[in-house]
């Protein structure tokens, strides 16, 4: 299926957009068809410095609960809080009211580790067979 | 035994299956293949075997003492109607009730478990059950040492000792440390030192018993909740005698958040010491961090209203190594036991039975400090058990009083040798006044008046 | 009201009256005669129901819960064999119901007495040296098993031994255990077979390892059959080996873990040796140790001193208690009366036929429904949906359900993880042919709904009290108790 195209991705099923400095996170549609019905999210504190990579909070679905990596390293200055009573948004719109969390990026080369939209797609069309 | 197999049903499935004889279903590598039979004594008739078990039951003759053991395991009375209920087939053989839809019976029953253990301690959460309250006390811990990042705990010595060695063993294995409050002259913990003890931030929590193993109320009083709260260090609350609940202030209203705890004389048997039912319950913040099995009232599909397991994505069989505990199998049934007898005691028969355990432990002590040589030693108040100060040994008191059948309660001294002289003796509502003037007249024969040096 | 019809059941705190329950007792005092009002709680919220009340919604709610005692339960990995009820009879006994567990030792001889004797049959039918009763279940089993193992390197200066190696197919406690006792968890890939291969884990062994957990047959209920080969490599690296005692109904009398080389063990006595479910517990789960790590085992011992025994706390190795008192006796009396009732050759012939029934059963679920694994299995097999999830849409879970309506409680679902749309089925000795063949009907019967009406499957179950839950707003909104 086809993925935002102005988004990168992580190999965790994380997708980030970046916008100048500011960089925001949230999971694929791919993770959360694979979760379920999410029930619950725990994102990282305003003010904590996230690695890219590292983990970065914990994503509970009915089935199974998933960390959640930061595709990019610097320091969270915004989470989304109407995610608290209404988890399930990352389940309806993944890529927009699901989004999770702000970043202001330390370091813009770190975007080279990640994957583009066609080579995010592959990555799901494998994981899929 | 309960094989329904006939040789001829074999024949036919080996058949199916298509080999020619069992042995080759049964195939092991050589290297690990059984060299002889197993070793064990043959195989017993259903008559046989009861014969056998009646003989040994027979040989635990202390059955046939007086008892004023307490201590952890109480004697209570354990209504007729509470095994009838709960011995019934389909509670007795069901599993865990995962497939919701044919298990609705044995979930409402938890749910309403839970809701009993939130209403008796005033929390907010509490869970399915755990082994007992020495493991619910160890998972709390945990708990707190997860939610505070702090491997330190400072727990009192007048927390009953089983419980400390097991919450010793279950540290050693994360590699948590313990510090100990000790325990004042009258019976409660002493707390004068606390502001001191948290003062570095580094305890994750202060454990108390309300109430201990003294026998004594030991709730943390209000004018030390500031320094819980200044030092961000979460209460504990271990509550072993359950029937306290009926009528003492809940853990909820001394400052605990959370609450571990035994439910063993909700009842359950004495049976030599389990299968018992541990609970452990907090405040809603601690929800994600309770260990076990929830049940949660939903609907189905329809719109019904349906019980279902839920949370279970924090459990072992999903989580696996990030799971909050490792339990699997609870002690569901040991909790029904435990929820039936709560709903046909009701309000009523709980605070009744609870008020009696009280008279009859004022009998009790009144009757045996009565005696010469026999002190009270604590003067802090009681539930249903207290100590006693014999003037000497008292495994040598407790074997002269065995000797004339009775057992007068715990010795003291083998959990902590600067009380060697002491007695836990503990009443219930099954203590009768001719077991009570039982144990005065032999005290009298076998104390004898200290002599002054 | 039926119990089959659908409307529910109130709650316990929806009935009942202030003064309605039954005395049971005498009347006491008012409480604050004994204490002061201060320490006194002001409110019970707990309703009072009659006694007729009571028997009536627990009645009811015992009919609303499927047991094995109602229909065949072939929840693979649980063995739900029949549990006989002068099991029960025996636990309740007087002598045993009304023990103090302070009790001194010389007048509890009879309980000392079953503790030691079913500690060396365990040790016998599974071929360690020694055993203990402590743990509570088998998850609190591989607990204390851990600690010891622990506390064995640490004692032999070998503090670099961090990790347990699990396999992929292992049920979800060991890793929990092993992270509950600080270790590391790695995980080990199963091969095409099924199996563990002696290549994988050569290649994750090492002076790290402490403890490799492993199950046999596996939850595939295959038998690994390189176990051998596989205890040696890891003993070389100095670990050590331990045997998940689920999958122990497969191999009574044919084989033995302490002949494999296992060290430590639990055995689920609520599994293999017909403790009572109880809806999720209480269970059993003694361990047993090879000699060399005796002395770790959890107090108290029991020890016999000619035809005496007693508790022995004077055990200056090991690694304490891990629960309050003893043991779950009432069940250790239950074990017993089992073993006692069947001896060598009953529990040989238990095995043979549950590994018997099982074959039975997986020749005729796999004309339908696809063997990933397609050999002979011991007491237990896997299949999966996966083709018919592919071709109808219908999934393993919707075959779960189906099966409730037909009056069968539903295989274990989605477990081991290895296998896609994953149904384990563990028919256990004691159901007979007919159950066997009705069950394959049935399955075989919803397996073609799938493929002519799928939406009649999709939308299982329709007969039992509730329907499909809404588990998503269970977890979303959570109403854990009653609040009036």
């Amino acid at each position: 299926m086809a993925q935002p195209q102005d988004l990168l991705y992580s190999k965790e099923h994380e997708w980030v957009k970046l916008e100048g400095k500011t960089a925001i996170v949230g999971i694929t549609e791919y993770a959360q068809e694979s979760l379920g019905d999410i029930v619950y999210v725990e994102l990282p504190k305003v003010g904590t410095r996230v690695e890219q990579f590292g983990a970065a909070g914990v994503v509970e679905s009915v089935k199974a609960v998933s960390d959640l990596f930061s595709p990019i390293g610097g320091e969270v200055i915004e989470v989304n809080t109407a995610l608290e009573n209404d988890p399930a948004a990352i389940n309806r719109d993944p890529y927009g009211a699901g989004w999770m969390f702000k970043v202001a990026v330390a370091d813009r080369s770190q975007a080279a580790n990640l994957l583009d939209a066609a080579a995010y797609e592959r990555l799901v069309a494998e994981a899929a067979s | 035994m309960y094989t329904p197999h006939t040789e001829h049903e074999i024949a036919a499935m080996l058949e199916r299956i298509g080999v020619a004889s069992l042995d080759e279903l049964m195939r092991v590598p050589e290297e690990v293949a059984l060299r002889a039979p197993l070793s064990l004594p043959p195989a017993l008739t259903e008559r046989e075997i009861r014969s056998l078990f009646e003989t040994y039951a027979r040989r635990n003759e202390a059955v046939g003492y007086v008892s004023f053991l307490g201590a952890g395991a109480y004697r209570h009375y354990i209504p007729s109607v509470i095994p009838a209920l709960a011995m019934r087939g389909e509670f007795l053989t069901a599993y865990t009730p995962y497939q919701a839809e044919v298990s609705q019976g044995y979930l409402q029953a938890i749910y309403e478990w839970q809701s009993y253990i939130c209403m008796l301690t005033g929390m907010e959460i509490a869970n399915a059950s755990v082994y007992d309250g020495a493991t619910a006390l160890a998972e709390s811990v945990i708990m707190a040492v997860n939610a505070t990042g702090r491997r330190r705990v400072l727990v009192s010595r007048a927390v009953h000792p089983n419980y400390r060695a097991v919450l010793a063993a279950y540290c050693d294995g994360i590699d948590v440390a313990i510090d100990e409050l000790p325990i004042g002259d009258d019976g409660r913990t002493e707390l004068t030192d606390l502001d001191e003890r948290l003062a570095d931030h580094a305890h994750a929590a202060v454990v108390l018993q309300s109430p201990n193993v003294m026998g004594v109320l030991d709730p943390l009083p209000d004018e030390r909740r500031a320094s819980l709260a200044a030092s961000r260090t979460i209460l504990i609350a271990t509550v072993a005698e359950a029937l306290s609940l009926g009528v003492l202030q809940p853990p909820a209203a001394w400052g605990a958040q959370i609450v571990a705890g035994e439910a063993q004389s909700f009842g359950i048997p004495l049976a030599y010491g389990g299968p018992y039912a541990g609970f452990i319950a907090t405040t809603a913040e601690h929800l994600r961090r309770i260990p076990g099995r929830l049940v949660g009232r939903t609907v189905d599909k329809d719109g019904r209203t349906a019980y279902v397991l839920t949370l279970q994505a924090r459990e072992q069989h999903i989580r696996r190594e990030k799971a909050s505990s490792n339990i699997c199998t609870n002690q569901a049934h040991c909790a029904l036991i435990a929820t039936i007898y709560l709903a046909a005691m009701g309000a009523t028969g709980l605070r009744n039975v609870a008020a009696l355990n009280l008279e009859r432990a004022r009998e009790l002590s009144e009757a045996v400090c009565s005696v010469d040589g026999v002190r009270l030693r604590f003067s802090a108040p009681f539930f249903n058990e207290f100590v006693v100060d014999v003037g000497r040994p008292a495994a040598e008191v407790l074997d002269a009083l065995r000797e004339r059948r009775i057992l007068g309660g715990l010795d003291l001294g083998r959990f902590y040798p600067e009380y060697a002289t002491s007695i836990l003796m503990t009443a219930t509502e099954l203590t009768t006044r001719d077991e009570i003037a039982a144990l005065r007249s032999a005290l009298k024969e076998v104390v004898r008046p200290h002599v002054a040096a | 009201m039926s119990p089959h019809d659908r409307t529910g059941e109130p709650l316990i705190f929806e009935t009942g009256a202030p003064g309605r329950g039954t005395r049971y007792l005498e009347e006491a005092q008012p409480a604050d005669r004994f204490l002061p009002p201060e320490m006194l709680r002001d409110t019970l919220p707990l309703p009072d129901n009659s006694e007729l009340d009571v028997v009536r919604h627990f009645t009811r709610l015992s009919q609303r819960t499927f047991g094995i005692d109602v229909g065949f339960y072939p929840l693979g990995s649980c063995t739900m064999k029949y549990n006989p009820r002068v099991n029960d009879d025996v636990a309740s006994l007087s002598g045993f119901r009304d023990l103090h567990p302070f009790a001194p030792d010389d007048l509890a001889q009879g309980a000392l007495r079953v503790m030691y004797e079913l500690e060396r049959a365990l040790s016998e039918i599974f071929g360690m040296a020694e055993f203990s009763l402590n743990p509570s279940a088998g998850a609190h089993g591989e607990l204390a098993a851990l600690l010891i193992a622990k506390k064995y390197f640490r004692e032999r200066g070998e503090h670099g031994r961090t990790t347990v190696i699990v396999p992929d197919t292992a049920h979800g406690t060991n890793p929990a255990s092993a992270a509950m006792v600080g270790f590391k968890v790695i995980s080990l890939p199963s091969d095409a077979r099924g199996r563990v291969s002696v290549a994988e884990i050569e290649k994750v062994v090492g002076p790290e390892t402490a403890v490799c957990m492993m199950t046999n047959p596996n939850t595939l209920g295959l038998f690994e059959d390189h176990i051998h080969e596989i205890a040696a490599v890891v003993h070389r690296a100095g670990g050590l080996m331990y045997y998940d005692g689920a999958n122990a109904n497969a191999l009574m009398g044919n084989a033995r873990p302490g002949d494999m080389g296992f060290d430590l063990m639990h055995v689920n006595t609520h599994k293999t040796f017909t403790i009572p479910h109880g809806g999720g517990g209480a269970g059993h789960g003694p361990i047993g140790v090879a000699a060399h790590l005796r002395d770790y085992l959890p107090v108290p011992r029991v020890v016999r001193e000619g035809e005496r025994f007693r508790l022995s706390f004077d055990e200056p190795r090991s690694i304490g208690p891990v629960r309050s008192f003893w043991s779950n006796f009432a069940h250790a009396v239950r074990a017993l009366a089992f073993i006692r009732a069947n001896g060598a050759e009953g529990l040989t012939r238990v095995s043979r036929l549950a590994v018997l029934n099982a074959n039975y059963l997986r020749v005729l679920v796999r004309e339908y429904l696809e063997a990933p694994y397609d050999e002979p299995c011991r007491h237990e097999f896997v299949v999966s949906a996966q083709r018919l999830k592919n071709e109808t849409g219908v999934r393993a879970l919707d075959l779960a359900k189906a099966l409730l309506d037909r009056g069968f409680m539903a295989p274990t679902m989605y477990f081991p993880l290895i296998v896609p749309e994953c149904l384990m089925i563990e028919p256990t000795e004691t159901e007979s042919k007919e159950t066997l063949d009705a069950f394959a009907e049935a399955l075989r019967e919803i397996v073609e709904t799938a493929r002519t009406n799928p939406e009649a499957v999709t939308s299982a179950p329709v007969t039992t009290p509730v329907g499909r839950v809404d588990e998503a707003r269970a977890a979303r909104q959570p109403d854990l108790r009653w609040k009036g």
